[in-house]
């Protein structure tokens, strides 16, 4: 009979790649009262680093991970119980825990996997996640230039413990299909509305980073009864001022050795840019038709130096909350002043301060 | 979307992907067909090791069977890249090298150069290298160096399913003549490879492992080996950078180079026999362009100055190892310490 007192904090799954997990930092000790929500520990998923939030409230009864531990998804990290259950029961579930490791018996949910649907002629791969009893609109997350669905690593997960949350790839992106048409803002906002019918999807919060940002709001202003709410993170076309140099040298970067410096620049951390994060958008930007696709999309983003998307126009008229957030660092788009909440993070915000992000959106859809 | 498939499997795709998109795209070599209509022609499609099977049945007018003779069925190639089609030759092993070289370095390699540059030879030679299969002398050879000394000819060595489907179709598209060097030894590993075609620029290192102690370069399957002493070594405390150059000709010397001068000190892990080897020429070019930046002795790792040898326990020595990669790891850290 298992004593329900004993909870478990276990290896997250952050992305559809991550196997397992290095642990860099506890934040709590054994004896600590840790509250659901607490930072309990920073863990290296190959690609970037994320810090996990407590799953669960109580005491810290025993640390089983040691830092430099890299672990397989799903196994326990830490055991926090009352401080009544004797120390006895507790050496009992870290020996079990241990010896489930070892034998790779891990409890691992069921894994979504990519879909394609097609949506315009053109295939559109979505990752979907949902809870047992869904509840309310959904979610749709849509991701930036050079994105994506896999960016919502940190996001997607927690948001779907209460709603279904989709997230997709816009066209000349990830796994969907590499023509862009003509590339406007108004192609993919339609995409993104067809993504709707094609999954029938009444209505849906969106959520949008950068130049998903402005597609939302595009699709809020051309489809007004389908969208619930919208979240913009780091949007483009706030203000005229844009890191040109950036855009124009990811769209035409085609080494490591291009890319790197150039990928520092989205986070506050340049540190954060691993050699997994750099390779999976080498491996991304050497698709047939990629370098195409992002040619053509640029000019929606920029004119000349500066940003040729005028996102305050979108909204102009547009009837349902919409809650704008920021990396105070970012150094793509600059932060307008007086425009929105402010994360500690550069443009990647939804990567970079996750759990900030995963806060706003919580108490905003 | 990626998906798991051997190094076999990644370059099957990359042949039928690009025999499908561009219709000057044929393939030759022996027992590709498997001798069409004679007996047991069904066992035998795909070559020796079956890498090319199934594309027959996908592309009956273009994948064909030539008799036992390099210097003819090679040079034919040759012949039909300059005349317009993008052969896909595949000559079995990198041993045979010897009776079709005049076909590969005095012809198809000098060919852009004598006819200043209005002539192409988009031809690709598929080979076989490495020991490790228990094939004998004549079976076992590393002659990447041969090639990567000639310039006109452009040489790729794979070292995963990755590369190996970016680095062909790169080799298929370019209008330069190709030696894609498959290492026999790693047909069988899988990774993850994605569906869509995708290219893989020529000259570009792949940083496989990133450290700041020391720098480690290796090719085809002594990146793995490679792999495997780092981690033995980051158990001591010694952080290993490993590079993968992926294209021996052209060399991405400028990410060598950028990672000496990081770690300052440089071990090159290469299979062929050591003199004039790929990793004397490695190690030649930074003691040139990075002496400054060194803070202990250049290390070569490579087989000895003996054929391959056919006893299994000799084959078996003869083949760098991760203890002797960790040990000439360890002599170029302690240097003076």
């Amino acid at each position: 009979m298992p004593d329900e007192r004993i909870q478990r904090v276990s290896m997250p799954k952050w992305g559809l790649s991550m196997t397992t997990g290095k642990i860099i930092e506890w934040f709590v000790s054994e004896g600590d009262t840790l509250a659901k929500g607490d930072d309990v520990v920073e863990i290296d998923t190959d690609k970037i680093a994320g810090t996990l939030e407590s799953p669960v409230s109580g005491l810290v009864r025993r640390l089983v991970a040691e830092v430099g531990d890299e672990l397989p998804i799903g196994a326990v990290l830490a055991v926090v119980a009352p401080a009544e259950v004797p120390d006895a029961d507790i050496d009992t579930v870290v020996e079990e825990a241990k010896a489930a490791a070892a034998a790779g018996e891990l409890d691992v949910p069921d894994e979504p996997v990519p879909q394609l649907v097609e949506v315009d002629g053109r295939q559109i791969s979505y990752l979907t996640m949902t809870p047992d009893e869904p509840s309310g609109d959904p979610v749709v997350l849509v991701h930036g230039f050079g994105g994506d669905k896999n960016s919502w690593l940190f996001v997607q997960q927690p948001l779907a413990e209460e709603r279904t949350v989709h997230a997709l790839d816009l066209p000349g992106h990830g796994a969907s299909a590499k023509d862009v048409g003509d590339g406007t803002l108004t192609m993919l906002a339609e995409t993104v509305v067809g993504f709707f019918d094609a999954l029938g999807i009444e209505r849906a919060h969106l959520v949008g980073h950068s130049l998903g940002g402005a597609v939302s709001a595009a699709v809020a202003k051309a489809a007004p009864g389908r969208v619930a709410s919208l979240t913009l993170l780091a949007p483009a076309g706030y203000t005229p001022d844009a890191d040109a140099e950036y855009l124009r040298g990811f769209a035409a970067a085609s080494s490591r050795r291009e890319l790197k410096p150039l990928l520092g620049r989205l986070f506050a951390d340049p540190a954060l840019v691993t050699r997994q994060l750099v390779d999976d958008l080498l491996r991304y930007k050497r698709l047939d038709g990629v370098d195409k696709a992002l040619s053509v999309l640029l000019p929606t983003l920029l004119d000349g130096d500066r940003q040729a998307i005028d996102t305050p126009a979108l909204l102009d008229g547009v009837d349902v909350p919409v809650t704008v957030v920021w990396g105070a660092a970012d150094a793509v788009l600059p932060p307008p002043d007086g425009v929105g909440e402010r994360v500690q993070a550069g443009h990647m915000l939804h990567m970079e301060a996750a759990n900030d992000v995963v806060r706003v959106l919580r108490s905003s859809l | 979307m990626a998906r798991s498939i051997t190094y076999r499997e990644a370059i099957n795709e990359a042949i039928a992907q690009e025999m499908a998109r561009d219709e000057r795209v044929i393939v030759m070599g022996e027992d590709n067909v498997g001798g069409t209509g004679a007996p047991g022609e069904m066992d035998a499609w795909g070559g020796v090791l079956g890498v090319t099977k199934g594309l027959w049945g996908k592309f009956p007018d273009r994948v064909m069977d030539t008799p036992i003779s390099e210097s003819a069925f090679v040079g034919a190639a040759i012949g039909a890249a300059t005349g317009g089609l993008r052969p896909v030759v595949e000559l079995m092993f990198i041993d045979f090298l010897g009776v079709c070289f005049d076909q590969i370095f005095n012809q198809a390699a000098k060919f852009r150069y004598m006819f200043g540059g209005k002539a192409v030879t988009p031809v690709v030679v598929r080979t076989m290298w490495g020991a490790g299969l228990r094939a004998a002398a004549q079976h076992s050879q590393s002659l990447l160096p041969w090639v990567t000394h000639v310039p006109g000819l452009k040489v790729a060595a794979p070292s995963n399913p990755y590369d190996a489907k970016g680095l062909l179709i790169q080799a298929i598209r370019d209008d330069d003549p190709v030696i894609f060097a498959e290492h026999k030894m790693l047909y069988d590993v899988a990774g993850e490879v994605p569906e869509e075609s995708y290219t893989i620029p020529f000259g570009e290192a792949n940083v496989v492992r990133e450290g700041g102690d020391v720098t480690i370069v290796a090719i085809g399957r002594m990146v793995n080996t490679a792999l495997e002493a780092a981690t033995e070594l980051a158990s001591s405390g010694v952080e290993a950078e490993v590079i993968d150059p992926r294209t021996t000709s052209p060399l991405d010397l400028d990410t060598i180079i950028e990672s000496v001068e990081n770690t300052g000190r440089l071990v090159v892990v290469d299979e062929s026999n050591p003199r004039c080897s790929l990793a004397s020429d490695i190690a030649g070019l930074i003691a040139q362009e990075a002496f400054g930046a060194l803070r202990g002795p250049i290390q070569m790792v490579t087989g000895p100055h003996t054929p391959v040898p056919f006893a299994d326990s000799l084959e078996d020595l003869f083949i760098p190892d991760a203890a002797r990669i960790t040990g000439a790891v360890k002599t170029a850290v302690d240097w003076k310490k």
